[in-house]
């Protein structure tokens, strides 16, 4: 299993952000991660990328507990946090470099063109990040999330923000990556998930309340469209 | 480590910042040695840099800060730091190739200053008759100081997001551990706790160490104080585990 999760809670002071979540996803699979603002989703990707533990309950990547072997998971994760951080003032490349620095890898030259080339930032190469559209930014973030190469992405909303046209091309760098990665995103757009993912796991108030192959969810909300199915998974009862 | 270090250095001397507050720090300390009327080399006619070594401690308040300022607080306002931890690197060296990259620019920093050493030894008589020793020991002294500095710099950095008010709070604590806590000792009517407390200040033992004395007390006050201060700063980054 590439991401194994058993039983994950996490509480911010008195307010319970996830309660008691489980799943696994195999290595290889491209897995959409749903629900509404504050449902858990970008809770989940910070504890299984390293940045916050959680309150109870383990997570483990590649087979090793992030409680316990937290350097070497990060050594095979990729992470594009919510909102795409990044230094504005620096150049591409400059920024790349120092990516591929910390994350432990020895040729960093390389792996700078690989980036670049997966991520199409070519043209703008020689560009200050600053000075770049939301849709070249968004690309500078895949790509030092994946200068290192590994196994697993983890993406907080890749898309969001995006013109419909810079949508397509940063689905289709995702959907490449996924043929030899494990991925899993989160999203807000159905269709987003009907092109890139191969399985949905729906989280509502900390929950888990489906999960999924893309066909099995939809067979057994007999066909409706996505959206529907996620408004009668997530919204509150009687609220419509 | 040293990934971080780099990156810190690059991007300090890729902004404005830097030239400023290098720019200020030796126009100041110009000023106070060769024209401010009153206490001025010249005037005193003494060959000796204590001029400098007396303003520079204040002004190094200011300068630190302004170069600590943005260390934490910069990469938390922009949410890369959730980048930066997630990366196969430990919060320690994150934090150590920060802090070391401060040190380092402060050093340069004060290096044009021995430009001033070497035009007092040609103006004494004789020639080159300044005190060697006591000017290394009191450079040895302000670096030592300036590192104190930092690691509070530091650690105001990671209490806020704002680097205004990081530069405030690292101001406000190195003034109140150079300056405040050494005037306590002046204070006749905390009679020997006043002394005590002043024994705290990094002042009791700057002074201590521009004697040309070099004393292994004030070194290890200084190491333990740094080291105290990067603790702080430690706990205070990881609060997001809290």
């Amino acid at each position: 299993m590439s991401i194994q999760v058993n039983n994950l809670s996490k509480k911010y002071g008195h307010q319970l952000a996830l309660d008691g979540i489980s799943f696994s996803i195999p290595s290889g699979e491209v897995v959409g991660f749903l629900g509404p603002n504050g449902a858990g989703k970008s809770t989940t990707m910070k504890i299984i990328t390293g940045y916050i533990p959680a309150t109870s309950g383990s997570a483990e990547v590649c087979g090793l507990d992030l409680s316990e072997k937290s350097l070497e998971v990060r050594k095979m994760v990729g992470y594009l946090p919510e909102h795409n951080p990044l230094y504005l003032d620096m150049y591409i490349a400059e920024y790349l470099l120092f990516a591929a620095g910390i994350a432990g890898v020895k040729n960093t030259k390389k792996a700078l063109e690989t980036a670049i080339e997966l991520t199409q930032l070519g043209p703008e190469r020689n560009k200050k990040i600053g000075q770049l559209s939301k849709g070249y930014r968004q690309r500078v973030g895949l790509a030092q999330a994946l200068i290192h190469d590994p196994k697993v992405l983890i993406l907080d909303e890749p898309t969001s923000g995006l013109d419909p046209n810079q949508v397509v091309e940063i689905r289709n760098v995702i959907k490449n990556l996924g043929s030899e990665k494990t991925v899993l995103l989160s999203t807000h757009i159905m269709q987003e998930v009907e092109a890139m993912c191969n399985r949905v796991i729906v989280i509502n108030k900390g929950k888990i309340v489906a999960d999924d192959s893309l066909e099995g969810l939809k067979k057994s909300a007999a066909d409706q469209s996505l959206e529907t199915i996620f408004r009668n998974l997530t919204s509150h009862v009687g609220s419509i | 480590m040293w990934e971080v270090f780099k990156k810190e250095i690059r991007s300090f001397l890729g902004s404005f910042i830097a030239y400023i507050v290098m720019g200020v720090f030796l126009a100041i300390t110009g000023l106070f040695m060769w024209i401010i009327k009153g206490n001025n080399v010249l005037d005193l006619g003494i060959a000796s840099l204590q001029v400098m070594f007396n303003i520079a401690p204040y002004i190094l308040i200011f300068l630190v800060s302004a170069i600590t300022m943005r260390s934490l607080s910069e990469e938390k306002r922009l949410g890369t730091i959730e980048i930066l931890t997630t990366r196969p690197v430990s919060d320690t060296s994150i934090l150590l190739g920060k802090y070391l990259a401060a040190v380092a620019l402060i050093v340069f920093t004060l290096l044009p200053t021995l430009f001033y050493f070497y035009t007092i030894q040609q103006l004494a008589d004789p020639l080159q008759g300044t005190d060697t020793g006591a000017t290394i020991g009191s450079y040895f002294g302000l670096i030592l100081l300036a590192a104190s500095y930092a690691s509070i710099g530091m650690f105001a950095s990671s209490l806020t997001d704002n680097q205004i008010v990081s530069l405030i709070i690292s101001m406000v604590l190195c003034f109140f551990w150079y300056g405040v806590l050494s005037l306590l000792g002046d204070v006749k009517a905390l009679l020997a706790i006043g002394k005590s407390l002043e024994w705290f200040s990094l002042d009791f033992h700057y002074q201590s160490i521009s004697r040309g004395v070099l004393d292994t007390r004030d070194v290890i006050y200084f190491l333990g104080f740094i080291v105290a201060f990067l603790g702080a700063t430690k706990m205070a980054f990881e609060s997001r585990k809290w």
